[in-house]
């Protein structure tokens, strides 16, 4: 039995009368490749902003390695190992590539609180930042500014941001959203070589990714769990066919 | 550290910092020789013009009052229209103690002007900061309408609307005077007294903090998720840069004898904005090109246009955040890099 990385219990998020998240109970084992599908608006991006603190549950509680994180804070629960990437950019648009992966690694090395000293001194933290843009191939536009590059490098920029903080969790929103299909090869081949001790919790559209990237499968429906299985047993589970991947199929022009 | 590094990977760790982009970033601190130009112009004013060293001295006060905007909302991104409550702390603290004879030796004066102004930008930034925009907004400018609200209505402590006049300053270091007919002493002390704030400042942007803040003014939510405690370094920030324009209000007590009311107006808060907006925010020397510009611009549009001095100016920021959002140096910067462009290419 492999050992729990994270979990929740009965978590649930209502927004006014909407219930977002529905009592969902989770598991995500250590080293996990773990693809969370369901149609829109069915409460996965919700559900990892609950993850990570961004939004509050309404009920229900999150554990880290069996430990109570509910109450902590979103920069207390990174400090833990819980990273993720946005659905849509979130990115310092105005700062080059390199700085935007330095300000991710300085934070998780601890320099950031420092005042009086220059942060050129820390070359480790510009070293280090410079070795993550070169396994990620971006080491070319180091210098460019974020805002100035195509979208498919962005998005890498994205996960360089995350994987800078050294998770032993890392949540991806969609991390393929958005980008011409002959570039998400890019950030799939990045995916594909992520650590493999992290656990990686992927919200995905397109069933190739899925079913070429996770060992497990959880398919949420209307803010609960629906099914959950190996991409095999989700494939062949005709309910899930029924709800979600005949949905995909009609809206695949976008996949 | 003892970890046995191959030969192959050190030359891979030397390739890395050799990067440009590294280059870029591991440089950035150093000074550079136009740097010196402000302080040489500074100190030619002081040769050149002796007549008007009360107008250089009041120009390096709003410097570093720009300069301590900058460092808040240049930076930290803090969108603030409050900032004279700072700046009339310190001239309150100042002008309290020397009017009402406890403390008037300067240089600590100026520390005790910081401090108080840190005290109410440490308190005020605790509930200000958890709001953004306009909300963030309007509570600056209700802060220091509290306050100088306050000062007027503690008529007996502070002179009220008619403020503290003859503040008796002892001299600097025992020695030099303050003089009233001839500003030299003022205006070296406040060059000085610029110089040390600026140079604090400038460590501190250039510092891995400073890194952060402006990760902060860039994408607060991302900043959020990269573990940073956002709003202890918003406070944090803010405190500094409240006390670094209490420290200017101190100096502006000092240099002209008195206090009142005005230190604290909306007024003085909008017109440092404009300068800081007028020189370009977040880049440190936007402080001190704006600060020149909006003075001589006062000066020179006045006496052309005495009634509607103030129409050339609107006009002028109009213009400004139409086409330059990062002011006049930001002009300089892209004029630089499209000739430096042609120089590479021919």
């Amino acid at each position: 039995m492999t050992e729990i990385s994270l979990e929740t219990q009965g978590l649930s998020r209502h927004f006014g009368a909407l219930t977002a998240v529905n009592g969902i109970d989770f598991k995500l084992e250590a080293g996990a490749r773990h693809a969370l599908i369901g149609p829109n608006g069915a409460g996965k991006t919700t559900f990892i902003n609950l993850l990570t603190g961004l939004v509050p549950p309404t009920q229900g509680r999150v554990l880290l390695a069996g430990f109570d994180i509910t109450a902590k804070a979103q920069a207390e629960r990174v400090k833990l190992g819980i990273a993720r990437t946005f659905q849509i950019n979130r990115l310092f648009r105005g700062l080059s590539v390199l700085e935007n992966v330095c300000i991710s690694v300085a934070e998780r090395v601890g320099a950031a609180p420092s005042m009086f000293y220059p942060a050129g001194k820390r070359t480790d933290v510009i070293e280090e930042s410079m070795y993550l843009l070169e396994t990620l191939r971006l080491d070319d536009v180091a210098r460019h500014r974020v805002s100035e590059l195509p979208y498919g490098r962005q998005r890498l920029v994205e996960l360089a941001i995350a994987i800078g903080l050294r998770p032993e969790v890392l949540l991806l929103d969609e991390p393929a959203a958005g980008v011409a299909s002959a570039e998400t090869h890019i950030i799939l081949d990045a995916i594909e070589r992520l650590p493999e001790q992290i656990a990686v919790l992927i919200i995905e559209h397109d069933m190739d990714v899925v079913f070429r990237f996770a060992k497990r499968v959880t398919v949420m429906v209307g803010g609960a769990v629906f099914a959950e299985g190996t991409p095999r047993e989700i494939e062949a589970n005709p309910q899930v066919r029924a709800v979600y991947l005949g949905q995909a199929g009609h809206g695949s022009g976008h996949g | 550290m003892n970890v046995a590094v191959s030969p192959a990977e050190q030359a891979a760790v030397a390739a890395r910092i050799a990067h440009p982009a590294a280059r870029v970033l591991i440089r950035r601190h150093h000074f550079r020789w136009w740097e010196a130009l402000p302080w040489l112009a500074a100190i030619g004013f002081y040769f050149a013009f002796p007549s008007y060293l009360a107008f250089g001295t009041e120009l390096l006060i709003t410097v570093l009052f720009a300069l301590s905007l900058d460092l808040a909302l240049g930076y930290a991104g803090i969108i603030t229209l409050g900032h004279a409550a700072f700046f009339g702390t310190g001239a309150y603290a100042v002008g309290l103690l020397a009017f009402h004879g406890i403390w008037t030796e300067p240089i600590t004066s100026l520390m005790l002007a910081a401090l108080a102004a840190a005290v109410v930008g440490f308190a005020s930034g605790l509930v200000l900061l958890r709001t953004r925009g306009l909300t963030l907004l309007m509570l600056t400018i209700c802060t220091m309408a509290l306050l100088q609200e306050g000062a007027n209505m503690a008529h007996d402590l502070t002179g009220g609307f008619d403020g503290l006049p003859n503040l008796a300053i002892a001299p600097i270091f025992g020695v030099f005077k303050f003089n009233p007919l001839y500003d030299n002493t003022q205006y070296l002390y406040a060059l000085a007294v610029l110089l040390i704030c600026f140079l604090l400042v400038r460590t501190l942007v250039y510092s891995p903090f400073g890194q952060s803040l402006t990760g902060i003014r860039e994408n607060l939510l991302r900043m959020h998720a990269v573990g940073s405690p956002v709003r202890r370094r918003l406070v944090v920030c803010y405190t500094i840069s409240a006390a670094l324009a209490g420290i200017a209000g101190g100096l502006w007590a000092q240099t002209n004898a008195y206090v009142n009311l005005s230190a604290l107006d909306l007024d003085r808060a909008a017109t440092v904005l404009i300068i800081l907006i007028l020189g370009g925010h977040g880049r440190l020397y936007g402080a001190f090109v704006g600060a020149v510009a909006y003075l001589a611009l006062e000066h020179f549009l006045a006496r052309i246009y005495p009634t509607a001095w103030q129409l050339g100016l609107g006009l002028l920021l109009v213009l400004i955040a139409l086409f330059a959002h990062n002011g006049i140096l930001g002009i300089g910067e892209m004029l630089w890099r499209r000739f430096g462009a042609r120089r590479a290419a021919s």
